[in-house]
């Protein structure tokens, strides 16, 4: 697409009319848009168009582009999927949108995403679910539901989402696209809706690595503004490589465990097999403490959640539930506008962070963390990167963990470390179940090497079709 | 471990939430089980293991503490259910 603007076969308005337009035709089956910025992608695209006569040269000129409903665009609504944001305009743009913007990008509308992000499913939204482009019954995995689904459905060529737990790579994997969930600190996260704050990181989606990479590239690199932005290099990618000799792989044991889906663990096994006659050698390493992931997170990020959602009291922004005394505005505004999940996580963080509580389950739960980072320290003194499961399943029936959040929350099982360790990860498709339903597959690295990860699934990518193939749906509409 | 139905009113008022009665019966059962879960935690051995508190090895550089533009009053202001003068405005805090 960035080749067809650049030879001008297309201009910057005419791709975002027909980006508009195909958002109007499919997105009522999808709701993958919160908000779309018919307007203001116009007036950007115009700006693109006399940039490219100027001969004017950015990386991503022209390039529609979907954000995550948790990332603040000047002038553009910004909900949260919550109703305690309902009417919400920041009136600024974070780092990581404008990097975008000042590259040429242009910010097509907000996606839906499970309430502050909180959910595996984009069901928790206030504004109701996102539907799966390959089976508009089963979920597109969350909290970036939107932003996956927009981008397999072929409305947008890429898309942000955020990661705080998988939320970028389990629903890459659902809707069968790329996912990369970045490094923590590697992209700044001014302008980011804090939900987790030692664990949330921006991420992005495309069809294949070397869109995300585009994207990565821009967005990544430190900024004063944001007091977690790691003041590490950004190496330029590049892909030049048609192998994968030299690199090492590991194979983590305890990510193929009892219950998971047969056709997973097929297709990963496959794919690890793929990467091998690629050139990789692969080894079985082991991370024992993986199975406390779940529990850990499941207290760290609520209790980070209590805390920085205490800010949405009814005075600064959102709508304001009126009573007579402030404290009933708190009470009322709060009660009221926040959903089910949301509530849930507050009250566990609350109470993890309480008085009597606080060191059997907060301190506890720093003290596992630090055995769930040594677990990956040592698997990468051996290997350069990890091969996995994105996910035990695929994609679920909408409303399967309806009245079970525990049952929800086991859908991270495999996601969650990453973040806990604060290491990269990326999740691409390596195959379809019975159902013709995308499996995905993550590969982690090292801190700060995303670079290794998209250059290897990059290579794999120009090995196999999995990640050129697109919904029924889809073909039908194109034909 | 199971939450009593005062522990559960304790935590909503802490964490100033107005529920109703068949909000907090709910909580109750699903906070119950989901603090069972995580209770696996206490058979991990940690008592020489330091705590992680952030995501990232690397240190976090400072900025200067320097005066710079910022959003203008208005700007800040506009999303507020109310103001008046220039400021928000909130129902009496004492009586």
């Amino acid at each position: 697409m960035q080749q067809a603007l650049a030879k001008g076969e297309i201009s910057s308005v005419e791709l975002t009319q027909a980006t508009l337009e195909s958002i109007k035709k499919s997105d009522l089956g999808l709701h993958a848009f919160l908000h779309v910025a018919s307007e203001q992608a116009l007036q950007t695209a115009r700006q693109a168009d006399a940039d490219r006569a100027q001969k004017v040269d950015k990386p991503l000129l022209g390039l529609p582009i979907a954000i995550k409903d948790v990332l603040s665009v000047e002038g553009m609504p910004c909900t949260c999927g919550s109703k305690i944001l309902e009417g919400y305009i920041p009136p600024f743009t974070g780092t990581a949108v404008k990097k975008l913007q000042e590259a040429g990008a242009i910010i097509i509308g907000k996606t839906n995403t499970d309430e502050f992000a909180m959910g595996s499913s984009t069901e928790n939204s206030a504004y109701g679910r996102t539907n799966n482009p390959w089976d508009v019954t089963r979920v597109p995995g969350g909290s970036s539901g939107g932003s996956a689904a927009a981008v397999a459905a072929g409305l947008v060529p890429v898309a942000l989402g955020t990661d705080t737990g998988g939320s970028v790579r389990q629903p890459a994997a659902f809707c069968g696209v790329t996912g990369l969930k970045t490094t923590y600190g590697r992209v700044s996260r001014y302008g980011l809706v804090a939900f987790g704050s030692s664990l949330d990181t921006i991420g992005a989606f495309g069809r294949n690595a070397k869109d995300v990479a585009a994207v990565f590239s821009v967005m990544a690199g430190h900024d004063p503004l944001d007091a977690t932005s790691a003041n590490a290099a950004v190496p330029e990618i590049k892909f030049d490589q048609r192998d994968l000799r030299g690199l090492k792989v590991g194979v983590p044991r305890e990510y193929f465990i009892k219950g998971m889906q047969v056709e997973v663990e097929e297709k990963t096994r496959a794919a690890i097999e793929q990467l091998k006659a690629l050139g990789a050698e692969i080894r079985e390493v082991s991370l024992p403490h993986t199975e406390y992931a779940v529990p850990v997170y499941y207290i760290i990020a609520p209790a980070e959640a209590s805390a920085n959602l205490a800010r949405y009291d009814g005075i600064r922004y959102g709508p304001r539930v009126d009573a007579n005394t402030l404290w009933d505005v708190y009470f009322k505004t709060r009660g009221r506008k926040f959903g089910a999940e949301v509530e849930r996580r507050i009250m566990i963080g609350t109470y993890a962070l309480s008085a009597g509580y606080y060191d059997a389950f907060y301190g506890q739960a720093q003290k596992a963390r630090t055995l769930l980072t040594r677990d990956f320290e040592r698997a990468f003194m051996d290997v350069d990167m990890l091969a996995c499961p994105t996910t035990p399943s695929t994609a679920f029936v909408a409303g399967a963990h309806e009245n079970d959040p525990l049952a929800m929350y086991l859908e991270d099982v495999f996601t969650l470390p990453a973040n806990l360790a604060g290491v990269p990860g990326i999740s691409f498709p390596v195959g379809f179940d019975n159902d013709n339903l995308p499996i995905g597959m993550q590969l982690i690295g090292q801190q700060f090497r995303e670079d290794l990860l998209l250059r290897a699934v990059d290579v794999y990518q120009q090995s196999t079709d999995w990640h050129t193939k697109t919904p029924a749906s889809l073909d039908m509409e194109n034909q | 471990m199971s939450l009593t139905h005062q522990e559960v009113e304790h935590i909503a008022k802490l964490a100033r939430l107005e529920l109703t009665d068949e909000q907090k019966a709910r909580y109750r059962g699903q906070l119950s089980a989901i603090l069972d879960y995580v209770a696996k935690l206490q058979e991990l051995d940690t008592a020489d293991v330091p705590p992680t508190a952030g995501g990232s090895v690397l240190q976090m550089p400072l900025r200067k503490d320097e005066p710079r533009p910022s959003l203008s009053a208005e700007e800040l202001l506009a999303n507020a259910a109310q103001k008046q003068d220039n400021q928000f405005k909130i129902p009496p805090v004492f009586e």
